[in-house]
């Protein structure tokens, strides 16, 4: 008898567990992995837009090209990512609509202070070439991710066909602090954006053993923008509130809060929404 | 290296001083995989009875599939519970996508043929005489199966132990199907997979040192349980 109490008890504890706690509006968004791990959603955008809103963003991190199939598969109402190009496709099949350029920030060439292909300073197109030649350990996330399709469009503007299958271009198919780790360890380069290199040396205690080398070069620059998905295509989509929330993102205060977004004194991202 | 004692000692820190993130993801944790045993266990003890007991053509087959399903990847689960779960899928309209409950589901795709094989293997090597005696008893069908899964108790309650080790551990499923929404549907082991991204290493050892305190108090309890049963 005591046990099918127990049982009965554990049972209505796991159903007290599963059902929603409140009834309050939520909002489904996909971003990327790098406005996730930089703290930027989970310390500041959700909290303050609860605050302002009452509506809660529920999202998921992961890279640019998932996020993008979520939305085509009505799994979201809201995007939040970085690959203009794959974003105009979306646009195009009628998936998303609303593009709002929300910030920026800018790619990275990062590679061992020891410099062994002696790329610093250099310009994005010469310092490919060289890590080419030199066959340097080069880090790629291979993950379809924004950061990846950058990447890959940066060896073609060089010039150069991608090094797939070269034993030296390690493609990790993880994530980027994850990638910035392997060519770390490796002693190698690779490509990161700004702000998730900036959360990486923070954990480092901000002395990496990886440095900025390739910098401020115009192609690196790297948009993050927020897209609605379309109710054309997904007849449940909450695209009022999508609508809420691109537009609440693009506010003054808002683009104040982002641009006041700092670790190690240096700014992640950097607002720029017309 | 300085990591591994900083994660270890970290992980206690988390589990006394009550951190709310830390709890939340124990009880997404506990909560999936408790909806999940049920699952398994109400659906797998009678199939795996039914497996072990009954003899028909194709036993052998079958037997060879569930026993090949125990290497089912969770990765895949996790694909195919999504495509069953996403809007445009065939269940897309109970929005179990992204919640508990649907991590659960797969979770007892995962666990199922676990409890099935064991169950079944257990059902066989009872006494060939059991049945025959419980039929010259007068039981029915029902009586049979309850009396033989009474008399294989241990041996099921170590499918269950196993079973639970294998749901509680997975990361694949909770991720692709639960997504690993904060106070949501983050468990103990998507955040660990999220702290290792972020390069938080530390604190990946320590949850991982959370999730290992998880299950010895199920364990300790379940054992518990067994005392109770052999009295």
């Amino acid at each position: 008898m005591n046990r099918l109490y127990g049982f009965a008890l554990s049972l209505v504890l796991a159903l007290a567990l599963v059902l929603p706690a409140s009834a309050g509006q939520t909002l489904m968004m996909a971003t990327t992995t790098s406005t996730a791990n930089t703290g930027l959603l989970d310390e500041l955008i959700v909290p303050m837009f609860l605050k302002d809103t009452g509506i809660e963003i529920k999202f998921v991190a992961v890279g640019t090209g998932k996020a993008l199939k979520m939305a085509e598969n009505c799994d979201v109402d809201v995007v939040l990512v970085h690959a203009p190009g794959a974003e105009k496709v979306y646009v195009d099949k009628g998936v998303l609509t609303d593009r709002t350029q929300l910030m920026y920030n800018d790619f990275i060439i990062i590679g061992p202070e020891s410099d062994p292909a002696g790329v610093k300073g250099m310009t994005v197109t010469d310092a490919l070439k060289t890590i080419q030649a030199k066959q340097a350990v080069f880090a790629s996330r291979g993950d379809n991710s924004g950061t990846h399709k950058k990447e890959l469009s940066l060896w073609k503007s060089a010039g150069l066909s991608v090094p797939e299958k070269s034993a030296w271009y390690v493609q990790t198919g993880q994530g980027m602090i994850a990638t910035i780790t392997i060519a770390s360890e490796k002693n190698g380069y690779t490509m990161t954006d700004r702000g998730t290199y900036i959360k990486y040396a923070d954990t480092k205690g901000g002395n990496p053993p990886l440095k900025v080398l390739v910098e401020g070069d115009k192609v690196l620059f790297n948009q993050y923008s927020a897209l609605a998905v379309n109710t054309g295509h997904c007849k449940d989509a909450q695209y009022d509130m999508a609508k809420q929330y691109i537009a609440w993102m693009a506010s003054p205060a808002t683009q104040k809060a982002i641009g006041e977004f700092k670790l190690l004194g240096k700014k992640l991202f950097i607002p720029n929404a017309q | 290296m300085d990591f591994l004692l900083q994660g270890f000692l970290h992980g206690f820190v988390l589990l006394f001083t009550g951190n709310s993130e830390t709890y939340s993801a124990i009880w997404t944790t506990v909560g999936a995989s408790t909806l999940s045993m049920i699952g398994s266990l109400t659906i797998g003890i009678p199939l795996g009875f039914l497996l072990g007991y009954k003899i028909f053509p194709g036993k052998k087959i079958l037997r060879t599939i569930v026993d090949t399903l125990l290497s089912f990847p969770t990765v895949v689960i996790g694909l195919l519970v999504y495509a069953l779960l996403t809007r445009h899928g065939p269940l897309g309209g109970t929005g179990l996508l992204f919640s508990i409950p649907g991590i659960a589901m797969g979770q007892t795709i995962l666990g199922l043929p676990i409890i099935i094989a064991m169950t079944a293997t257990a059902v066989e090597a009872l006494d060939k005489r059991l049945p025959m005696t419980l039929i010259t008893l007068g039981a029915n069908q029902r009586q049979i199966l309850w009396a033989t899964v009474l008399e294989a108790r241990y041996s099921i309650m170590l499918a269950a132990v196993a079973a639970y080790g294998r749901i509680v551990s997975e990361v694949g499923i909770s991720m692709m199907v639960g997504g690993n929404i904060k106070w949501h549907t983050r468990t103990i082991t998507t955040a660990i997979a999220l702290e290792t991204g972020k390069g938080e290493f530390a604190m990946g050892i320590a949850l991982g040192m959370v999730l290992l305190a998880v299950a010895l108090t199920v364990n300790i309890l379940a054992s518990g349980l067994k005392k109770k049963a052999i009295k």
